[in-house]
C-alpha cells in the first residue's frame, strides 16, 4: 500500500519492487543464471522449465549480453551488457494480463495517466526452436515489455502453456526515472551515502567489452570453443540414463544445456567479430538449434521435465 | 421473432485480423443457422481489440418442421434392398407407404422431422464455429486445448424479443455462455449484463468502448483533420494506418504533437516511415512548406491531464527514433557527397546467392546488360551503365539498413548528393518496379532499361543454376520478375525479340562461372558462340568474353557451354510465354488464342505477340471471325482427308479457269483481294488490318461451301477445288495458327 504512489528513485529500486511484487504473487524469486546468455529466456528456469507438465512460477533478473550492440557506452540506450527481468508461469494463469499491469503499477506507472497497449508481436527464437504468440506492451508508444504465450520449445508443444513476461530493465527504468542517457541513470538512490549512476558502474566495462568484442577476441579460439562446446553437449547426452556408479537414473540435461548456452554465446561473439558470413550464419544457428533440441529431448526424460518411473512422458 | 447477440471476448486481437475475423464469425454462424433451417432478416459483424460481436435480427424462434418423401425399392424387391432403405430412412417396414407408379408398385418413406428451438441450434453452431475458427494463427493457453487467437475469456450469447432476453446455454472447454461483458480495460466500471444489442452497444459506450470499427476510424479521422486544420496543417492520408489504429483502441483519443526542429530537414518519407512503422503516428504536413511538421497519435483513453503525459511520452520515443534517423541521414550524406565508393565497395562483401557470387558481380552484370540494351530505348549507353551501377548503392547505407522499406528512395536522394544526373536517381527509385500486378511500371527510358536489366539478370541467373519456381514455391520471386518484364515491354510498347537478350544474359552468367575454373577456354568459347550466328548477340558475347581472357585451345567445352546456354535461354523464353498466358488470360484473352499466336514466327517479340493475340481475339468475337474460323476448319478438314487419301499435299495450282460455279469464281477473286491487302498489313505488323482482310473472306467462303461440292466426279475440277481450299488455309495460317483455336 502506498509504495506504488511514490515514484521509484533508482534503477535498483525498480528491480527491488519487481522482485517484491512477483514474490508476493507467488513466484519463486530465482537468481541470475551464472553463464553468459543473450536473453533471459535462455535461463534454464525458462527454456527447460517451460517443457513438460509440472507447474512452475519463477521470476528473476538476468544479465544479458549482445556483443554486436556494444557502443563503448556512448549510445544513449544501446549496451552489450544489460539486464532483463523475466517471469515465467506455467500454466499461464487466466489473469496474467492483470498481474502484469499490477507490476507496472508497482514500479510507479500510473495507469490513469498513461496509455498502455498490447500490440501484436509474435515471438520466435530460431536458436531455441521455440515460438509463441503475444504482444509487445506499449506505454505511451514505447515498448516496455514482451508478453508471450509459449507454444513450442525445442520442437515440443508446450502443454500446459507457459506465460512469459520480459522487461527490458534499462529502457523501462530510464522511462520511469525520466533519464535520457542510460549512463546518467541513478543506479542507487541519489541521496545515498555514495550515490552511483549506471555509468559509474558500467561505462568502463562497456568500453572494455566493446573493444574486446569487436577487435580483440581471438576468433580461432572462439571457433575452437564453439566446436568443443558442441561436442561436449553431444557427448553428455550420449551417456546412458542410468549412472553406473550410483545406479540411479541421472539424465544430464542441465550440464548439456550449459554447453548449448555456451555455444550460443560463442556464436554471438563470432558474429560481433564479423567473421561469420550471411550464408554461414544460418548454418551456425542450425547447429545451436540442434543442440537445444537435444537438450529438450533429454529434459523431458527427467522428473522435472515430467518423466515418471511409470515411463510416461507428459 | 427474436434477435441474437453474440460476443466473443478475449485478450487483444491483432489489429490486422479483426475485420476478417468478424466477417468470418458472421459467415460461419449465419451459414450454420441457415443450414439448420433458421433463417433471419439481417446480420452485422463488429469488432474491437478485445471482442468479436455478431448481431442477428429477425431470427426464427425455431426451425420449421420438415417432411421429406423418399422413393424406395419396388414392392417385392429382395429383403436386403428393403432393409437397407429402411436403415437409411430410419423407419420400420410398417411405416412405409406403397404407391402405384407407371413402373409398378414402389415403397415410399415419409420422413417427418420436428423443428428444433433456436437456442439448441445456436449453441451447436456457435460451439462449432469457435472450435473451427479460421484464424491466420491461433494458440493454446493455460492447461486447455482450445485454440483462439489469444486467450478467450467469455462468451456472451443471448436471444431477445419483446418478452425479454434469455441466455443461450453453451459451454466450450469450461467457458460458459452468459449475458455479461466488460467495457474498457482501464476506463470501464467492471462487468455488466445486457438484454439486447441496443442495450449492449449503449452500455459499452457508457463503459468507454466504441463498438463499431468504422465509427472509431471516422472519429479518429475527423478529430485528426480538425486538429490539423485549426493550425493550418493537413493530415497525410493513410487509410491502411487508419484502419490499423482503429483496431488498436476501444476509445480513441486523438493527440497532436510537435516534431522537434532538428528533424524537420529530414526527407519527408523518412519522417513518415519512421513514424508510421515504429510508432503508428500519422504525419501532419504544412501545405505551405510541404514539410512534415507535426504528428498525430491515437491514445486508447482519456486522462485527467488531457493526454499531456501520454503525448510527452510519445514525443520522447519519437525524438529517440528520429535522432537515430538523423544520425543515419547525416552519415549517409557524407558518404554520398564523397562519391559513395565505400558503399559500392561493400557490395563486394554481400553474397547475392552462394552459387551466383556477390551483389557487386550482379550489379556489374546489370550494368553491362543495361548499356547493351541502351539502343532499344534510344539512350546513351554510358548513362544507362552509370544508373545501373548506382541502382543498389543505397543498400549499404545506414538508413536503408534501419528502414529496408526506404530502399530505392534513399538511392534517389543520395544520387543527388553524389552529383549524379536526375535520371540516375530516378532509376534507383524506379528499377524495383513493378512490384505487384497493380504497381506502376517505369516509363523514363533509363529507369526502364535498368529495371529490365535487373529482372533479365535475375531470371537468367536463377535459370542458369536451375533454381526455377515450382508449384507454390518461388522464393526469389521469379514469376513476379517475369511479369514485370512483360508489363514493362508492353506498357512502353517496346518491340523486338527477347530471346537474344535472354541468351546473352544466360551466356554471361554461364561464362562467368566457367571462367572461374577454365579461364583459357574463353576465346574459343567466344569463337564458337559467334559460329552459332544468333544475330549480334553472339558477337556481343564474344566481345565480352574476349575482354576477359587471353588465348586458349580447347574447343569442345566452350561449344558445350554455348549450347547449354541456348537450351536454358529457350526454356526461360517458354517461362515468359507461360507468364504471358496468365497475364493475357486475366485480360480476357483465351489460352487457345494465345497458343495460335505463339505458334507463329518471332514469338519472342512479346509486344508483337500481344498485338497479334489481341487482334485475333477481337476478330474471333465478331460474327465474321467466328464463321471464318468455321470455314477454315471445314476447308482444312476436307483438305486433310483428301491429302491423306491421295497421299499428296495440295498446295498450289488452283486456277480460276477451271472454276465452274459463280461462287467459286467469286472466291478466287476474294482470295486475290485478300492476299493483296494482307501482304502489306503483315509486313507492317498491322494485325487489325490483316483481320479486316480476313473478314472479307467470310461471305465468299460461306457461299462457296453452300453452293459447291468439292468432290466432283471430274478429277481436274476436284483437284482445282482442293488447291483452292489450300489457298484459304495458307492465307488463314499466315495470320495465326487457327488449327489451335477451339470451336
Amino acid at each position: 500500500m502506498g509504495q506504488q504512489d511514490i515514484k521509484p528513485q533508482s534503477f535498483q529500486e525498480i528491480i527491488l519492487r519487481l522482485q517484491n511484487y512477483w514474490a508476493e504473487k507467488g513466484c519463486a524469486v530465482l537468481q541470475p543464471y551464472d553463464m553468459e546468455v543473450g536473453a533471459g529466456t535462455f535461463h534454464p528456469a525458462t527454456t527447460l522449465r517451460s517443457l513438460g507438465s509440472n507447474p512452475w512460477a519463477a521470476a528473476y533478473v538476468q544479465p544479458s549480453r549482445r556483443p554486436t550492440d556494444g557502443r563503448y557506452g556512448e549510445n544513449p540506450n544501446r549496451l552489450q551488457h544489460y539486464y532483463q527481468y523475466q517471469v515465467l508461469i506455467k500454466p499461464s494463469p487466466p489473469n496474467l494480463q492483470d498481474l502484469y499491469l499490477g507490476s507496472l503499477r508497482a514500479i510507479g506507472i500510473d495507469m490513469d495517466l498513461h496509455d498502455i497497449r498490447f500490440v501484436e508481436d509474435d515471438w520466435e527464437s530460431p536458436t531455441l526452436g521455440a515460438w509463441g504468440l503475444g504482444w509487445e506492451v506499449w506505454c505511451d508508444g514505447m515498448e516496455v515489455s514482451q508478453f508471450t504465450y509459449f507454444q513450442q520449445v525445442g520442437g515440443y508443444d508446450c502443454k500446459p502453456v507457459s506465460g512469459e513476461l520480459t522487461y527490458g530493465l534499462e529502457r523501462l527504468a530510464m522511462y520511469i526515472l525520466g533519464v535520457d542517457h542510460v549512463m546518467d541513470m541513478p543506479y542507487n538512490a541519489p541521496d545515498a551515502l555514495i550515490p552511483l549512476t549506471y555509468g559509474d558502474v558500467f561505462k568502463q566495462t562497456e568500453e572494455e567489452y566493446a573493444r574486446w568484442n569487436f577487435d580483440v577476441a581471438n576468433t580461432d579460439v572462439l571457433l575452437r570453443h564453439f566446436e568443443e562446446a558442441e561436442e561436449e553437449c553431444k557427448t553428455i547426452l550420449d551417456q546412458a540414463y542410468d549412472d553406473p556408479k550410483t545406479g540411479k537414473r541421472i539424465v544430464m540435461a542441465h550440464p548439456a544445456y550449459d554447453q548449448c548456452i555456451k555455444a550460443s554465446h560463442l556464436f554471438n561473439l563470432l558474429d560481433a567479430r564479423g567473421v561469420i558470413s550471411v550464408t554461414e550464419r544460418q548454418a551456425y544457428i542450425g547447429r545451436v538449434r540442434a543442440l537445444s533440441k537435444l537438450c529438450a529431448d533429454a529434459f523431458v526424460q527427467t522428473r522435472a521435465g515430467g518423466w515418471t518411473p511409470e515411463g510416461d512422458v507428459a | 421473432m427474436p434477435d441474437l447477440l453474440i460476443e466473443l471476448f478475449s485478450e487483444e486481437i491483432p489489429a490486422r485480423m479483426q475485420t476478417r475475423a468478424s466477417e468470418d464469425l458472421k459467415k460461419l454462424v449465419t451459414d450454420g443457422l441457415v443450414e439448420a433451417g433458421l433463417t433471419y432478416a439481417g446480420a452485422h459483424a463488429l469488432s474491437t481489440p478485445r471482442r468479436l460481436t455478431l448481431a442477428i435480427d429477425g431470427l426464427l424462434a425455431q426451425s420449421p418442421d420438415t417432411k421429406e418423401e423418399r422413393k424406395g425399392p419396388k414392392v417385392g424387391a429382395p429383403d436386403k434392398a428393403i432393409e437397407g432403405f429402411l436403415r437409411g430412412a430410419g423407419l420400420t417396414r410398417d411405416q412405409l407407404v406403397e404407391r402405384d407408379t407407371p413402373k409398378g408398385a414402389i415403397y415410399f418413406a415419409l420422413i417427418e422431422k420436428k423443428g428444433r428451438p433456436a437456442a439448441d441450434i445456436i449453441a451447436e453452431v456457435l460451439e462449432n464455429t469457435i472450435r473451427n475458427f479460421p484464424w491466420p494463427k491461433s494458440m493454446r493457453w493455460g492447461s486447455g486445448n482450445l485454440k483462439w487467437v489469444r486467450p478467450l475469456h467469455s462468451i456472451l450469447c443471448i436471444l431477445s424479443d419483446e418478452a425479454g432476453s434469455e441466455i443461450v446455454p453453451l459451454d466450450v472447454d469450461g467457458i460458459t455462455s452468459g449475458n455479461s461483458t466488460e467495457g474498457h480495460r482501464f476506463m470501464g466500471t467492471g462487468r455488466f449484463s445486457v438484454t439486447s444489442f441496443d442495450d449492449y452497444e449503449a452500455k459499452l459506450k457508457a463503459n468507454k468502448v466504441v463498438l463499431n470499427p468504422q465509427d472509431r476510424a471516422d472519429h479518429i479521422w475527423e478529430d485528426a483533420k480538425n486538429a490539423a486544420f485549426a493550425q493550418g496543417l493537413e493530415i497525410v492520408e493513410d487509410m491502411g494506418l487508419l484502419k490499423e489504429v482503429a483496431g488498436l483502441v476501444e476509445w480513441p483519443v486523438v493527440l497532436m504533437g510537435d516534431i522537434a526542429d532538428d528533424f524537420i530537414a529530414l526527407p519527408p518519407e523518412v519522417l513518415q516511415t519512421s513514424m508510421r512503422e515504429h510508432q503508428k503516428f500519422f504525419s501532419v504536413r504544412n501545405p505551405k512548406t510541404d514539410r512534415i511538421e507535426k504528428f498525430v497519435t491515437v491514445a486508447n483513453r482519456e486522462t485527467a491531464d488531457n493526454g499531456v503525459t501520454i503525448l510527452a511520452g510519445n514525443q520522447k520515443v519519437l525524438f529517440a527514433r528520429l535522432a537515430d534517423a538523423k544520425f543515419f541521414w547525416e552519415n549517409d550524406l557524407r558518404v554520398a557527397e564523397a562519391g559513395a565508393q565505400p558503399w559500392l565497395d561493400s557490395l563486394e562483401n554481400v553474397t547475392f546467392h552462394n552459387k551466383l557470387g556477390t551483389q557487386a558481380a550482379r550489379i556489374e552484370r546489370i550494368a553491362a546488360i543495361a548499356s547493351w540494351l541502351a539502343p532499344i530505348a534510344d539512350v546513351d549507353p554510358e548513362l544507362a551503365r552509370k544508373a545501373a551501377l548506382w541502382c543498389k548503392a543505397d543498400l549499404s547505407s545506414e538508413m536503408v539498413y534501419e528502414f529496408p522499406e526506404l530502399q530505392g528512395l534513399m538511392g534517389k536522394y543520395y544520387a543527388t548528393a553524389a552529383g549524379h544526373p536526375v535520371e540516375v536517381g530516378a532509376a534507383a527509385l524506379e528499377h524495383y518496379s513493378p512490384l505487384g500486378p497493380n504497381d506502376a511500371v517505369p516509363s523514363e527510358p533509363i529507369s526502364v532499361l535498368v529495371s529490365l536489366a535487373e529482372k533479365f539478370d535475375l531470371l537468367a541467373a536463377f535459370w542458369a543454376i536451375s533454381e526455377k519456381p515450382t508449384g507454390s514455391k518461388d522464393p526469389f520471386a521469379l514469376r513476379r520478375a517475369a511479369l514485370g518484364v512483360i508489363r514493362i515491354l508492353l506498357e512502353n510498347k517496346i518491340s523486338g525479340g527477347i530471346l537474344p537478350i535472354v541468351y546473352w544474359c544466360v551466356a554471361k552468367i554461364k561464362s562467368e562461372r566457367f571462367m572461374e575454373d577454365r579461364k583459357d577456354e574463353f576465346v574459343t568459347l567466344a569463337v564458337n558462340l559467334a559460329k552459332l550466328n544468333k544475330d549480334e548477340v553472339t558477337l556481343a558475347v564474344a566481345d565480352a568474353l574476349r575482354e576477359n581472357v587471353g588465348n586458349g585451345q580447347d574447343l569442345d567445352r566452350p561449344k558445350e557451354i554455348a549450347h547449354e546456354a541456348m537450351v536454358i535461354a529457350e526454356n526461360l523464353l517458354s517461362f515468359f510465354h507461360d507468364r504471358l498466358k496468365v497475364y493475357l488470360k486475366d485480360q480476357g484473352i483465351r489460352h487457345d488464342v494465345i497458343d495460335a499466336c505463339l505458334a507463329m514466327p518471332k514469338n519472342d517479340d512479346l509486344t508483337l505477340l500481344v498485338n497479334r493475340a489481341t487482334a485475333l481475339a477481337a476478330f474471333l468475337k465478331t460474327d465474321d471471325g467466328e464463321n471464318l474460323l468455321q470455314g477454315f476448319k471445314r476447308a482444312n478438314n476436307i483438305l486433310a482427308q483428301a491429302e491423306e487419301k491421295d497421299g499428296v499435299e495440295y498446295s498450289y495450282g488452283a486456277d480460276v479457269k477451271f472454276a465452274e460455279d459463280d461462287t467459286e469464281k467469286a472466291l478466287f477473286a476474294a482470295l486475290d483481294t485478300a492476299e493483296t491487302a494482307l501482304k502489306p498489313a503483315m509486313e507492317t505488323e498491322d494485325f487489325a488490318a490483316a483481320m479486316t482482310a480476313m473478314a472479307s473472306l467470310r461471305a465468299p467462303i460461306d457461299a462457296f461451301f453452300e453452293a459447291v461440292q468439292i468432290n466432283s466426279d471430274n478429277e481436274i475440277i476436284r483437284r482445282n477445288r482442293l488447291n483452292l481450299l489450300s489457298r484459304i488455309r495458307q492465307i488463314c495460317l499466315s495470320v495465326a495458327d487457327l488449327n489451335k483455336v477451339e470451336g
